[in-house]
């Protein structure tokens, strides 16, 4: 993939400002507009944008992490919001909410709800950057049998290499 | 108890990890479970037998109200008694029979697993751990038998065996659920104390006869009992006398004092019994190897027990009970026997063996042998003439069409028994005047289990009443729900069941002396198809029925799974929705006037998008539609909507973008017109079908509507403002949960769909094995080595 110094620069300058309004649409979703799932698709979306402009070496380099990992980890944090309770003697999902003053930020609450909402988030940039994982490599992945029309289409076979 | 359970779970596990270093450590190491449970069998057992089951309650989630409830009535006494007994017995046994290395160590870890498993069964008090327990011990069995893995035949007979008793234990839970939810208890004393009844009851009922069945070995489904001998033989002693087969017993003595008066119970349970007992009978006493012969007198009894346990009437429940433990002594003993003399002979052949000389020193082992062979055959003094004197009192004192059908079967079954145990005896009492085939007797320590199984079946059979009295009329007494007496005793008098027990023997000693006619006679009659070769012939339909139902459905044409997932899920609904509902007039389109533009555009979009030549240009105006729809929540006030379809359609073009990489760049062209139609007349379902649905849906009118309950509640009861939020992550949070759990699943599933291709291809089944696993010679092979 040739590098376009346009989008690679537009990239390296949307890239903070995007993640940091992903989290912002994760942090106070449950008050305005955002969420898990809108956040984690902003955040899925820097991916992309990275993607475009330096192919899956570049989005190796910046995530740390590897996808798996990302959908596995947010899965668990979701689910022992749920089940978490019931080992303590509460219903499923039980809410619970921890209030604090932080310097600078002033009043800030972390509750249930965002914990789960962060885990949602995690579950879906993990599926977006799997997604990218499966078919964004260089080399599209070869294919051992040939590709054969479907049965009663009438179309001819679309293998080009 | 719970202590206890947990005792056999830690040490069996322990056995297992560290098999490669206990190695002869494994054996006394297994016997403390065992001996555990015994103990507390004793400090409990005055309680029981004073009328007072001994009950607890440990619970492990209270959040969902979850806990194992145990309890421990007269029946529970005598199972517990058994299992760890016989358990102590077999774990003695077990030191002189393996050689120490790890594989012995693995099976002793495996048995104290499978002896916890089973003191579970007969303990627990809530349907689902029941359940749990009862398939514990048929995953358990299936290791136990395969032990010898790297056998074909042992690998085929475990698999039989799982297969049958896990499809069994399938409908036993499928059975229990629906008559817990019609008696409305998951108690186990109460469901049976107010049993439900109607037509859903007796189909679960059904279910849990079939569970029964099949883990007991009744017929049709004996088969994979004769098939477990390739275990070794203290593995096969333990399961075919005191478990494993005996839970089914269990459930039958506990259900049947409760469904004994629906019409169809004793039917079924005669039928069956009394053929299974008919069948096995017939079928042991042409056996040539000794353990294949118990192996057959095993399901023989259990059609014996199972007609007992399930006739539900107060003597043969009594005589039931005492059938259960008298079995457990006599077959536990008998297999013990046959392993002595398998390690020291290396035969079970009786032609073999009676050509050898099994001189002194095996004096013990060999009137041990005919003994507890006479208890089998249920001869006066031995424990098992007390239970079968009680069984045909019992359908004597009954009378009427079951007593006379009852009797008729169970005495016919008593002589084919009192013909093979002749059989298996006579090895043991005639003598080869070879002086050079001398056999190396077995040390003591060998011999001490049967020696002291046999003690106490001569023991139960002399003075029955003062050792298993009050606890076979405490057990029986439980299970009916008033105190019973069954006077168990040597003597009775000159009654119609001793001149019944009289003829029995008379019939049994001459169809001994016959059998060699007897059986070129039943030859002929035999069924052309075993057990095993069956079950092959229909696991391998059931491959072939799946094999062809998925290359039905899976033609592998993408466009056709497509259209058909499409118009199932938009027009299967949409066609509900006209059928029950009246459609709506369509809503004014201009309360927001932007709404027609966006309108347009949708539909501008979508139509250009069959147009477009390229495949790159068709996604990025399909983008058009979802961007239009993007603008549709926006004009009505749904900004959380808007964004997330807004972030979704622009990351749905980028991974389009990524796919199409490997696409050609143009469509290709088709001058198929019948498949034009087909797919126009997909598109035409799934777009009339989603307008339908869409304007169904707004008609809908409840007197409240969903939202003001998530409106009203939001910010007290989840402290959010932004009700879609708190409806994803709160108030609907688990189906939340569950979606994401999806989004898993499928993120995973494209990966590896994209990755297949660089995988060898995977061929289909493996077939099974071509085996007799009656064969002699691929019966447990430990003994010899």
């Amino acid at each position: 993939m040739k590098r376009s110094v346009i989008v690679d620069v537009t990239a390296r300058l949307i890239l903070p400002s995007a993640l940091l309004f992903a989290l912002h649409l994760l942090l106070s979703g449950h008050d305005r507009p955002g969420g898990g799932f809108v956040g984690g698709l902003v955040a899925g979306a820097t991916i992309a944008l990275i993607f475009v402009a330096g192919g899956m070496d570049d989005v190796r380099s910046v995530v740390p992490v590897r996808p798996w990992t990302i959908l596995g980890g947010g899965l668990a944090v979701a689910a022992s919001v749920a089940t978490v309770p019931i080992l303590l003697g509460n219903p499923v999902m039980d809410n619970w909410k921890l209030s604090m003053d932080l310097p600078l930020l002033g009043d800030a609450k972390i509750s249930s709800a965002l914990v789960f909402d962060i885990g949602v988030a995690a579950v879906v940039i993990g599926t977006i950057f799997m997604v990218f994982e499966a078919f964004g490599d260089e080399e599209p992945p070869e294919f051992r049998g040939e590709v054969r029309p479907a049965p009663g289409s009438g179309q001819r076979p679309e293998v080009e290499s | 108890m719970i202590a206890t359970l947990s005792l056999h779970l830690a040490i069996g596990i322990g056995i297992l990890l560290a098999a490669p270093v206990l190695r002869r450590w494994a054996a006394p190491l297994a016997a403390v479970p065992s001996l555990a449970s015994l103990a507390f069998a004793l400090t409990i057992a005055p309680d029981v037998l004073d009328g007072e089951p001994w009950t607890a309650t440990f619970t492990w989630v209270p959040g969902l109200d979850l806990s194992v409830d145990l309890f421990v009535d007269g029946l529970g006494l005598v199972m517990i008694l058994l299992v760890s007994g016989i358990g102590l017995a077999i774990a003695a046994y077990s030191g002189s029979y393996f050689a120490p290395n790890a594989t012995a160590a693995r099976t002793a870890g495996l048995l104290v697993l499978f002896a916890g498993a089973m003191l579970g069964l007969v303990t627990a008090e809530h349907v689902v751990i029941l359940y749990l327990f009862w398939e514990l011990t048929s995953i358990l069995s299936w290791l136990l038998i395969g032990q010898r893995h790297t056998d074909p035949a042992a690998r085929a007979a475990a698999t039989h065996a799982l297969v049958l008793t896990g499809s069994g234990g399938l409908a036993l839970l499928g059975g229990l659920v629906i008559l817990a939810r019609e008696a409305g208890t998951w108690s186990v004393v109460e469901l049976l104390t107010d049993p439900p009844g109607g037509t859903a009851a007796g189909v679960g009922l059904g279910l849990v006869v079939l569970g029964i069945v099949t883990k007991s070995a009744q017929y049709p489904f004996h088969a994979w009992l004769p098939g477990a001998m390739v275990a070794p033989t203290p593995v096969s002693a333990y399961l075919h006398s005191a478990t494993m087969v005996k839970a089914g017993i269990y459930l039958a003595l506990r259900l049947a004092p409760a469904f004994v008066h629906l019409d169809a119970w004793q039917p079924v349970v005669l039928t069956i019994g009394l053929l299974t007992m008919v069948a096995g009978g017939l079928r042991a006493i042409r056996q040539d190897d000794l353990k294949l012969l118990l192996a057959f007198g095993t399901v023989s009894q259990l059609g014996f027990l199972f007609v007992l346990s399930g006739s539900g009437f107060e003597y043969a429940t009594i005589a039931g009970v005492t059938l259960l433990i008298a079995h457990a002594l006599f077959k536990a003993t008998l297999f013990l026997v046959v392993g002595i003399v398998d390690h020291q002979a290396h035969t079970r052949d009786r032609h073999e063996l009676l050509d050898l000389r099994l001189g002194t020193g095996w004096g013990p082992v060999r009137v041990c042998a005919v003994l507890t062979a006479a208890s089998m055959a249920g001869v006066p003094l031995m424990a098992g003439f007390i239970a079968k004197e009680e069984a045909y009192a019992a359908f004597v004192y009954e009378g009427g069409a079951v007593g006379v059908i009852g009797l008729v079967g169970i005495v016919t079954g008593s002589v084919l028994t009192m013909a093979y145990s002749l059989r298996f005896a006579a090895v043991f009492w005639r003598q080869s005047d070879r002086d050079d085939a001398d056999v190396t007797p077995p040390s003591w320590t060998f011999g001490a289990p049967v020696y002291v199984l046999t003690a106490l079946t001569i023991a139960i059979g002399l003075v029955p009443a003062p050792i298993i009295g009050d606890l076979v009329d405490v057990a029986s007494g439980d299970l009916l729900g008033r105190e019973v007496a069954g006077e168990l005793a040597l003597w009775h008098g000159i009654n119609t069941a001793l001149v019944l027990s009289v003829l029995t023997i008379a019939a049994g000693v001459l169809l001994w002396r016959l059998t060699d006619p007897f059986v070129r006679l039943t030859g002929r009659a035999a069924p052309p198809i075993d057990g095993y070769r069956a079950f092959q012939i229909g696991l391998e339909g059931l491959f072939t029925l799946a094999r062809v139902t998925t290359t039905r459905i899976q033609t592998g044409s993408l466009p056709r799974y497509i259209a058909i997932i499409l118009m199932v899920v938009v027009g299967g609904p949409a066609l509900v929705a006209v059928a029950t509902t009246s459609l709506p007039d369509l809503a004014d389109p201009l309360d927001v006037p932007v709404q027609l533009a966006l309108a347009g555009l949708i539909a501008g979009a979508a139509l250009a998008t069959i147009f477009v030549p390229r495949r790159l240009g068709a996604v990025v105006v399909l983008g058009g539609v979802g961007y239009g729809m993007a603008g549709l929540f926006v004009a009505q006030g749904a900004p959380d909507l808007a964004l997330t379809q807004f972030a979704i359609e622009t990351l749905t073009i980028v991974a389009f973008v990524l796919v199409l990489r490997q696409l050609p760049a143009r469509f290709s062209r088709s001058d198929d017109r019948a498949g034009q139609l087909r797919r126009m007349g997909a598109a035409a379902v799934v777009g009339v079908g989603a307008f339908v649905l869409v304007l169904a849906v707004s008609g809908t009118d409840p007197t409240t509507p969903a939202s003001d309950l998530a409106v009203t509640q939001a910010v007290p009861e989840a402290e959010g403002r932004n009700i879609v939020n708190v409806i994803l992550v709160d108030f609907r949070g688990l189906d939340t949960l569950g979606e994401i759990a999806v989004l898993l699943v499928a993120a995973v599933g494209v990966t590896t769909l994209a990755r297949v291709g660089r995988r060898p291809p995977r061929t289909g089944v493996p077939p099974l094995p071509e085996i007799d696993p009656l064969d002699p010679a691929t019966i447990d092979k430990d003994a010899r080595t």
